[in-house]
């Protein structure tokens, strides 16, 4: 069912009830940044989502057998960044969307090399409603 | 001072914050996750942005003082104050943060001390200026009355 008025997002509507079933990673070093996402995600009507500090904590999820929708990384973070998990996660196999997020778009050959670790999109931090809302619309399709 | 007298006053004030740059549009946006089933939402997001920022700072401050600087750790935590006031939508300092990573990688020091020090002026103005709004808001609500959802701009 098209719901036309998706980006208003204020009530759950019929559309929004399948992303009650969607499972989000949240990968970010930032509690501000993890805490706001995780907001987003509440907001937008996923409520099944968990969130790790830096990549390293995102691969040992997925080594010990946890799988997402939907992987929410941020590129800068300490112990592993977002272009070495990404790259591992999908040398395990990982096939579920991975989102990049980042502040830092000036550099544009990072951001090239962020895309290219295996990313299906990258948008610039913070997100916002509207952008999660097509994000997941992306996914359901 | 009646709940509609105050509910204006906050509105002006919010609105001066926008208009004088202190806040940007990512802090509407965390206003607008706020509800009823999480009503302290946007205090306890700034509020952990508060306690970030002042160990960042503290860290650079520590940083900056040595005898050779590492500047690699310093730009570390220029990048993550520029992250977490970004997605509070803190705007100068999020700014401020931009023109201080310009001289981290130019290993300049004396120009990151001054850009610290704004980086810090910038940092006390936007913590005044949150926690005169949240005191508003807390008289608002402590009169019966609820804080404006809609902050329009004209033009």
């Amino acid at each position: 069912m098209e719901d036309e008025r998706r980006d208003k997002d204020k009530h759950a509507t019929e559309s929004d009830n399948s992303r009650t079933q969607l499972k989000v990673l949240i990968v970010d070093d930032d509690k501000v940044v993890r805490l706001t996402h995780k907001m987003l995600l509440d907001r937008v009507g996923v409520k099944d989502h968990v969130a790790v500090e830096n990549g390293k904590e995102a691969v040992e999820l997925h080594n010990n057998g946890q799988s997402f929708d939907l992987i929410l990384m941020d590129k800068d973070m300490p112990v592993m960044n977002g272009i070495e998990a990404t790259r591992t996660l999908r040398s395990m196999g990982v096939s579920c969307k991975i989102i990049g997020v980042s502040t830092s778009t000036s550099n544009k050959i990072y951001v090239q090399e962020f895309v290219e670790a295996g990313l299906d999109d990258f948008y610039t931090k913070p997100l916002t409603v509207q952008i999660l809302g097509e994000i997941l619309e992306k996914i359901k399709s | 001072m009646d709940v509609g007298q105050m509910q204006r006053q906050w509105i002006d004030y919010a609105k001066s914050l926008f208009l004088e740059g202190f806040l940007d549009g990512q802090f509407l946006q965390l206003q607008q996750l706020q509800d009823e089933n999480n009503p302290d939402f946007v205090v306890e997001v700034v509020s952990l942005f508060f306690e970030d920022s002042e160990r960042l700072l503290k860290d650079l401050t520590f940083a900056l003082d040595q005898n050779g600087v590492d500047f690699k750790k310093v730009d570390a935590h220029v990048h993550q104050l520029k992250g977490s006031s970004s997605s509070i939508g803190a705007q100068r300092v999020k700014n401020a943060c931009i023109a201080f990573r310009n001289f981290c990688e130019e290993q300049n020091t004396d120009a990151c001390l001054r850009c610290l020090q704004q980086v810090k002026q910038e940092y006390c103005l936007v913590k005044n200026k949150l926690e005169t709004l949240f005191r508003l808001e807390q008289q608002i609500v402590a009169a019966g009355g609820s804080i404006p959802t809609e902050l329009s701009f004209s033009g």
